[in-house]
């Protein structure tokens, strides 16, 4: 794939030079094939473990939902969005590695800190004496 | 490359004015992918807090109706099928565009809108499904947090679906010149980005909810 795209693209910027600098990236039918049969099979594979009960353990079965889910965005990338690291001198690869760190740290993080704040903060956890405390003098005063 | 300049300059011509530049500038060859590629990212940012909201919320039931006993999962993966064939569809389109045929892209761009009116169709029916049983986005936690979500997602689909008629009425109006090339390239961007985040949608959302 990657050689008949080469040599397209080099004929594609002798051809017009700078006529046509906002043509984006030069696509290919094997590029597009490539990646609708991956993305049918990473599709299908996770409907299939969720719809047929196939893994009991739900923490294994987030880990391989989200490993398959992190596999096709990837897939979806390379043969649909063409990323690669030369695009833009770069920048585009760039401005993706930022999003991606931000996005994982304010997803994390979030998830991180509300999953403590929950249990950390619960009404029991807080002050499991207090209604008893609060009742204890009414009944002993009298 | 800098430096052989400098002296091939200096050498031809010692009289002459020295330049202090480089000759070439680094500069992105082409600034509308890289602006629109940034606004993409700039969205990937709102996906990212609803995505944690719903990580946060997506449990809080209120004594409601949960994910698994509300989601339908045979229709949310013909869902999928559909907005993943108006992916490869789009890309037809611009294959067909590539090779300077105008009714090829039109053909092809107008089976993508049909594919992501199908998949807005779905999802249309079934927020009033989930409404008609009491499931609405003011019943919990939960159902707001999907609500905001998917709508949001749908929201955009939306809005790719006006773009992509009014960008075919200038397709067929002026055909396949360098402004529509651009135009096409920023909504081929914008359709493949809404896949890559449906795969967040489907997995995380329904596929973890139905757990």
């Amino acid at each position: 794939m990657s050689a008949a795209a080469h040599n397209h693209a080099g004929h594609h910027h002798d051809d017009h030079s700078h006529d046509h600098h906002d043509d984006g990236p030069h696509s290919t039918f094997s590029g597009y094939m490539t990646g609708f049969i991956l993305s049918i099979i990473l599709t299908a594979i996770p409907f299939w473990l969720v719809m047929a009960d196939v893994i009991t353990n739900k923490k294994t079965a987030v880990l391989v939902l989200g490993a398959f889910a992190v596999v096709q965005i990837v897939v979806h990338m390379i043969c649909f969005l063409h990323m690669n690291g030369k695009i833009e001198g770069g920048w585009t690869l760039l401005s993706t590695i930022f999003t991606i760190i931000f996005v994982a740290i304010g997803i994390a993080g979030t998830l991180w800190v509300m999953f403590h704040m929950n249990t950390n903060m619960m009404p029991q956890h807080v002050s499991p004496e207090a209604p008893p405390a609060q009742s204890a003098p009414a009944t002993h005063t009298p | 490359m800098s430096s052989t300049s400098i002296h091939h300059h200096s050498s031809a011509a010692a009289n002459a004015a020295r330049e202090y530049h480089l000759a070439e500038e680094p500069h992105p060859e082409n600034g509308t992918a890289l602006g629109f590629w940034l606004y993409l990212m700039s969205d990937c940012l709102i996906f990212a807090a609803l995505f944690a909201t719903w990580g946060v919320l997506g449990t809080s039931y209120a004594a409601g109706p949960t994910g698994k006993e509300l989601f339908d999962l045979p229709l949310v993966a013909i869902n999928t099928a559909f907005l993943l064939l108006s992916s490869i569809t789009f890309g037809f389109a611009m294959l067909q565009k590539q090779q300077n045929k105008l009714g090829g892209t039109l053909f092809w761009l107008a089976i993508t809108g049909l594919f992501g009116l199908a998949f807005l169709g779905v999802e249309l029916y079934e927020f009033s499904h989930f409404i008609h049983e009491g499931a609405g986005p003011t019943r919990s936690a939960f159902t707001s947090a999907f609500f905001t979500l998917v709508g949001t997602h749908g929201l955009h689909v939306t809005f790719g679906l006006i773009w992509l008629v009014v960008l075919m009425i200038q397709l067929s109006k002026h055909g396949i010149n360098p402004a529509n090339n651009r135009r096409l390239m920023c909504l081929s961007m914008f359709w493949h980005f809404l896949d890559v985040v449906w795969i967040g949608v489907f997995t995380f959302v329904y596929l973890m909810g139905a757990l």
